[in-house]
């Protein structure tokens, strides 16, 4: 009995592990995705190991050397308040991350929940969540973390909060639209028949049919909580000072674009390489999860 | 159709109702006395009094919010804690010049995105297609504060074409008023026009392989004739979501080039009552930014019905 048990976990865990690789393997194929991925690690790898690399303190001001070029020590020069900016990218590159991940997070958790009961019930309690996340919706995204970022005032934490909740409304419509479609198959319907119970039946049997567009979907939206988030930032709404952020420190350089343009532009080509990144992983990723997308670039 | 519409407008009435308890709760939200919150500790008692009984905070909070329902009906948000006015003036002096920026950019971003997305698509795989992808890829990852910044730098700091910052209408100076316009129209359009270029090239290609359209080409009718008779036709309906996004989205989406060029327009206006934390104002703001998403979001989904039948059902 113990031996049948053994064998059959081995080949459960050879049989994932097979599909892991497979999965890598058609997913880096693409030469994009593979740079990507590599650059995300980059950021990634410098956001972690910012105060191993950086090479100046990100606050320490030194004002005989404020707004000065790029040079060999300042690699994209100083900012008014003579900080490097180089070493300020490294630490903003942890608020965007931070930010960005814990916001889409908590936001999938909660949407995917309730978008799950709203399908999988229906009646009033499918309307209700409805007209909720349709009022969330009829808010733009930035508009609405603005306006909760006016009540309870910016930091990291906040941040990660209200952009958490303004994303909420996207996964909510998503997983109901993904249950209403798997609802009707016949093997929830045996499982129905089976006497499951509603919890029960949809963590087991509705949850793990609605994976792969929750990955894809959370990709995506990482890179625009990121967006988000250094726009608010840039509104000087979001992180405030001397936190660096990079929507923070692209909104300070504004003033001083003729003394040192790469105060702006550099955080600003760091927002847009991570966005690009992870569009690009995104994309990948629901090229391999959905065959149907395949074969259209 | 009209029970579809009917049904439509019934659900945005309650969606709007459920936005504006949100936005009337903001008051009670502010930590601390909303009072002190909005105007700062340093008021005499006469102003805080005056501020307390107009917020209506000596009563309780149902006959408040309808209150302020009523008034808020009929334009009526109260005083700018910010700027001493009524709300309703200052609004409407900044509104105007937001829609103008954002109409503009709309009329300009919708042919040109499905003109690259028919291009990207009928020359798939060439160079042409690479280019645009990509630059539709590009564009809409890079924030739009970002560009801003960039065309800020470029034209008017390096190249000194245009000028940096200010706005005046059509009909005052054009010659001036053209050029103060072009940079945050761009920049407003650029998001646009990848968006809507990027999903018209994939519900184009999606299109291409249906059968109808190979019934068409064996039939011997000419490309251009598929393209525009056959295939766009179905393409475009994905896309009128997109546009009615884009239209929803309208009156709350230009923050960031108001910010960069200066140009004093509602959404300007917004972000500097939240660091005033001049809720009046805010609320006034937020409200009539739902409100237009609202629409725009009723008139999509008729359009859509009326254009795919399948909808209605």
């Amino acid at each position: 009995m113990e031996n049948v048990q053994e064998i059959k976990t081995e080949t459960i865990e050879s049989e994932s592990r097979k599909r892991t690789k497979k999965f890598i393997k058609s997913l880096f194929k693409r030469k994009i995705v593979l740079v990507s991925a590599i650059g995300l690690l980059l950021i990634i790898f410098s956001a972690v190991f910012a105060p191993l690399i950086s090479p100046y303190d990100p606050n320490a001001q030194v004002l005989s050397e404020a707004l000065q070029g790029p040079s060999a020590s300042h690699i994209f020069g100083t900012d008014n308040y003579g900080r490097d900016i180089l070493s300020r990218i490294f630490y903003g590159g942890r608020v965007s991350l931070i930010v960005g991940v814990a916001a889409v997070l908590g936001a999938c958790v909660i949407g995917t929940f309730f978008g799950m009961v709203s399908g999988f019930f229906g009646g009033w309690i499918d309307d209700v969540i409805n007209r909720i996340s349709e009022a969330i919706r009829a808010i733009p995204q930035i508009v609405l973390a603005m306006s909760l970022c006016a009540i309870f005032g910016g930091g990291v934490v906040n941040l990660a909060i209200i952009l958490g909740i303004s994303n909420i409304a996207v996964y909510i419509r998503m997983m109901r639209g993904q249950v209403l479609s798997v609802k009707e198959q016949d093997y929830i319907m045996a499982a129905k028949l089976q006497g499951n119970k509603s919890f029960r039946m949809m963590m087991k049997h509705i949850l793990p049919n609605c994976v792969s567009p929750i990955i894809v979907q959370m990709t995506l939206q990482i890179g625009q909580t990121i967006l988000a988030e250094a726009g608010l930032s840039f509104l000087g709404l979001g992180i405030s000072a001397p936190t660096a952020s990079w929507g923070s420190i692209v909104s300070d350089g504004r003033q001083y674009l003729l003394q040192n343009p790469w105060f702006s532009i550099a955080p600003g080509i760091c927002i847009a390489l991570l966005v690009i990144f992870l569009n690009t992983i995104g994309d990948g990723v629901r090229d391999v999860l959905d065959p149907r997308m395949r074969g259209r670039r | 159709m009209g029970r579809f519409i009917l049904k439509r407008l019934g659900q945005t009435l309650i969606v709007l109702f459920i936005v504006s308890i949100f936005v009337f709760l903001m008051v009670s939200f502010l930590p601390g006395d909303p009072v002190y919150a909005m105007l700062g500790g340093e008021i005499s008692q006469e102003t805080y009094d005056k501020w307390y009984y107009d917020l209506g905070l000596d009563k309780p909070i149902v006959v408040r919010y309808f209150s302020w329902l009523g008034k808020a009906l009929v334009g009526d948000f109260g005083t700018s804690a910010s700027q001493h006015k009524a709300v309703i003036d200052v609004v409407a002096q900044r509104v105007p010049i937001t829609l103008y920026f954002s109409i503009l950019a709309f009329i300009i971003s919708v042919p040109l995105g499905i003109l690259l997305g028919v291009l990207a698509a009928v020359h798939r795989g060439t160079k042409l297609d690479g280019i645009l992808t990509t630059f539709a890829n590009v564009c809409s990852c890079l924030p739009q504060f970002f560009i801003s910044v960039l065309f800020l730098y470029l034209f008017s700091m390096i190249l000194h074409l245009l000028p940096s910052y200010g706005f005046t209408w059509p009909w005052e100076d054009f010659g001036k008023s053209v050029s103060q316009t072009i940079m945050p129209i761009t920049c407003l359009a650029i998001g646009g026009v990848a968006s809507i270029c990027r999903q018209t090239r994939s519900s184009m290609l999606e299109v291409i392989n249906q059968d109808y359209i190979r019934t068409a080409k064996s039939k011997g009718l000419s490309q251009h004739k598929i393209i525009m008779k056959h295939a766009l036709k179905n393409a475009l309906i994905p896309v009128i979501t997109l546009m009615g996004l884009r239209l929803g989205g309208m009156m709350g989406g230009s923050m960031f080039v108001e910010t960069v060029f200066n140009i004093s327009g509602m959404d300007s206006l917004l972000v500097s009552a939240i660091r005033a934390q001049d809720i009046p104002l805010i609320q006034a703001c937020v409200l009539l930014i739902a409100v237009v998403g609202s629409v725009a979001n009723i008139i999509t989904d008729i359009v859509y019905a009326a254009v795919d039948p399948r909808i209605r059902i």
